[in-house]
């Protein structure tokens, strides 16, 4: 199991059009990758390529979120995804 | 040939081919079970296939929309193959035999509540998640996605009626014309046709049978639709097309043929809306709707968002006169801060003025950031609380105003009680405006969203007619010339314009498109002929005969194709 912390870096938080980014990113990757606010339980984590459990999760500006992917290529797509969160979407 | 006739609402001579709306997307019943043919298998299957084909339609269409529409569009081609919609639905198709159709019904809708419950941003986007369900739906029933529909070519568009939210998808580059069965005068179809200047006809009996593709001539000022045009009618639609030029252009004078001033003034919904009135010549805010600063939020709007928003208008008419109304809640337009949905009858309920009883202080507030606005702009701010039924209501309202710094109160005549009253409540506040839309559904007992009562729905009726002349008689027995406007719908009507100028109405408040139609009709009659006109429709027997006869003697109508 791999896992890494990210900043939310868009200014509206993890909603609206950079939780549509995120989620599509995480759709195109070849493992799944779920997603929990930081101290949050493992088990309450949530499918990161649904848009509305993005949206339901309410990450916002400068909150903490937990990251987790198992199996090949699972470091690598968890350094893609931190990226894309540490950026601010909305500005773009 | 073939007609069709319902109620003209906004006038225009248009050819072209017709296009039926889809009919919303019927719930599947509940406990509705697998075909025995089907496995859980095939069902899951062909309901993945047919979120990713809804998914793919609306990514499509985000590619050509732009801005807002756009990142509205990619969020929601995103919903529709979701992974908690589908696996929701997933489940309840294997554990429980469920119908394709009915286990994405029901996990969209569990999805929608739990946005719901969130609130705010989230509760929005729960309007999405049933977009795409009813889409999902109709992809599965093989039946065509609800809304308007997708074309690039030109088409009349024919519906039962249009709900608000269709608003945002009309592209009025390709709707020519709208045709409604349902609906009256009043409607939101009715709303947003004179908004966009589209000609349009409502309560137009049998037109659902009107197959796709067919040419249909459609005259929105005599309520009109004809299959297959004849030469003739595409002749009128061309010279429809030519006037329409000239009618769009207000010279910033309302004036009757004999030089009496009727100041025409835009009703508008905010800063964007008071910049294009400015730009169309209005010469002034007849009536600013604050309710855009509330709709669609759980709390209250701050001082500051307040002051921003009411200061965008204002600035847009430096010297002229801004009217506004205080937040119109309640009935069509619940507040869920301030209206309660529960109420039986909401149109007889807590609303407009009166939620000042059940939430006190939102009135207060709101006058507050209106006199703050006001300071340091150039406008002439006025201020007037819709739903008065008392002087006594009144009398409150314009002490709030004083005590705000606010210095010309005054009150909407909606309420037939308030017509009946006027010189008292005009010995207590400083102007009235008749909003013709609330008072036509009030008098005549008649909810303005029916389409069965669209024929008692109508301005036109003598006994309206005739309280906007008891308001303005109570103005002439007050003694001090308080001025009476009408800032509803009427207003915009051209001929109907003339019976009020000759009622005595002193200021006329229209959607900013019809300013330069009803200045160019008025510049036509004296003073003394509108008064006969007005005579003649307040005698009248019913609405249709007085709108007939008053239009028999204003020829100007028909030459100008309205």
């Amino acid at each position: 199991m791999s896992e890494r912390t990210a900043t939310i870096a868009s200014r509206v938080g993890l909603h609206a059009r950079p939780a549509a980014i995120f989620a599509e990113a995480v759709g195109a990757l070849p493992v799944e990758v779920t997603i929990a606010l930081e101290g949050d339980p493992a088990d309450d984590a949530m499918d990161a390529s649904s848009i509305l459990s993005l949206m339901s999760l309410g990450a916002a500006n400068g909150q903490v979120v937990v990251l987790r992917a198992e199996g090949d290529g699972a470091d690598e797509a968890l350094e893609s995804l931190v990226k894309i969160l540490e950026t601010d979407l909305d500005a773009e | 040939m073939q007609s069709f006739t319902g109620v003209g609402v906004s006038p225009g001579r248009i050819v072209g081919s017709v296009r039926q709306m889809p009919k919303a997307v019927s719930e599947p019943p509940a406990g509705e079970k697998l075909a025995s043919s089907t496995t859980a298998e095939d069902a899951a299957v062909t309901l993945r296939a047919a979120a990713k084909a809804v998914q793919a339609e609306l990514k499509q269409r985000s590619v050509s929309a732009t801005g807002a529409g756009k990142s509205v569009l990619e969020a929601t081609a995103l919903m529709a193959a979701d992974p908690m919609l589908i696996k929701g639905a997933v489940k309840l198709i294997t554990n429980n035999d469920t119908s394709a159709e009915r286990a994405i019904w029901e996990s969209a809708a569990s999805v929608a509540e739990m946005l719901h419950n969130l609130g705010g941003y989230m509760a929005e986007r729960a309007t999405d998640v049933l977009d795409v369900r009813a889409r999902i739906v109709a992809e599965l029933r093989g039946v065509p996605a609800p809304g308007i529909p997708a074309s690039d070519e030109p088409f009349i568009l024919v519906a039962d009626d249009l709900a608000p939210a269709d608003t945002a998808t009309l592209n009025p580059a390709v709707v020519l014309a709208l045709v409604t069965s349902g609906g009256g005068p009043q409607s939101h179809t009715a709303i947003i046709a004179r908004a966009l200047g589209l000609p349009a006809v409502v309560a137009a009996v049998g037109v659902e049978s009107i197959a796709d593709g067919s040419a249909v001539y459609v005259d929105g000022a005599a309520g009109s639709i004809t299959l297959d045009p004849d030469a003739d009618q595409v002749a009128a639609a061309e010279a429809w097309a030519a006037n329409a030029a000239t009618l769009a252009v207000f010279d910033g004078e309302g004036v009757t043929a004999d030089g009496h001033l009727v100041p025409l003034l835009a009703n508008v919904g905010g800063a964007a809306d008071a910049v294009k009135a400015a730009a169309a010549g209005a010469q002034g805010v007849g009536l600013l709707r604050t309710e855009f600063c509330f709709l669609d939020r759980d709390e209250e709007p701050t001082l500051d968002e307040q002051v921003t928003a009411y200061r965008g208008v204002f600035d847009a008419f430096p010297g002229k006169k801004v009217v506004v109304r205080t937040l119109d809640a309640g009935a069509d337009k619940p507040l869920p801060f301030l209206t309660d949905a529960s109420e039986p009858n909401p149109a007889l309920g807590v609303r407009g003025y009166r939620t000042d009883f059940t939430s006190p202080g939102v009135l207060k507030r709101q006058l507050a950031a209106i006199a703050t606005a006001a300071e340091g702009t150039e406008a002439d701010v006025w201020v007037m609380a819709p739903m008065i039924s008392t002087a006594e209501e009144a009398g409150d309202f314009a002490g709030m105003c004083r005590e705000a710094g606010l210095k010309t109160p005054g009150v909407m005549v909606e309420v037939p009680s308030a017509a009946l009253t006027s010189e008292t409540i005009l010995g207590l506040v400083d102007f009235a405006s008749l909003g013709t839309n609330d008072l036509t559904q009030y008098a005549m007992a008649a909810d303005r969203q029916l389409g069965p009562l669209a024929a008692l729905n109508t301005p036109w009726q003598p006994a309206v007619l005739k309280l906007i002349q008891l308001t303005v008689a109570g103005s002439v027995a007050e003694g001090n010339n308080k001025p009476v406007g009408v800032c509803g719908e009427a207003a915009a009507d051209p001929a109907l314009a003339v019976v009020l100028v000759g009622l005595g109405v002193n200021t006329l408040s229209m959607t900013a498109r019809a300013l330069a139609a009803v200045a160019a009709v008025l510049a036509k009659v004296t003073l003394p002929e509108a008064q006969r006109l007005a005579g003649i429709a307040l005698s009248a027997p019913s609405a249709l005969e007085a709108r007939a006869r008053v239009r028999a003697e204003l020829p100007v109508l028909d030459e100008l194709g309205l």
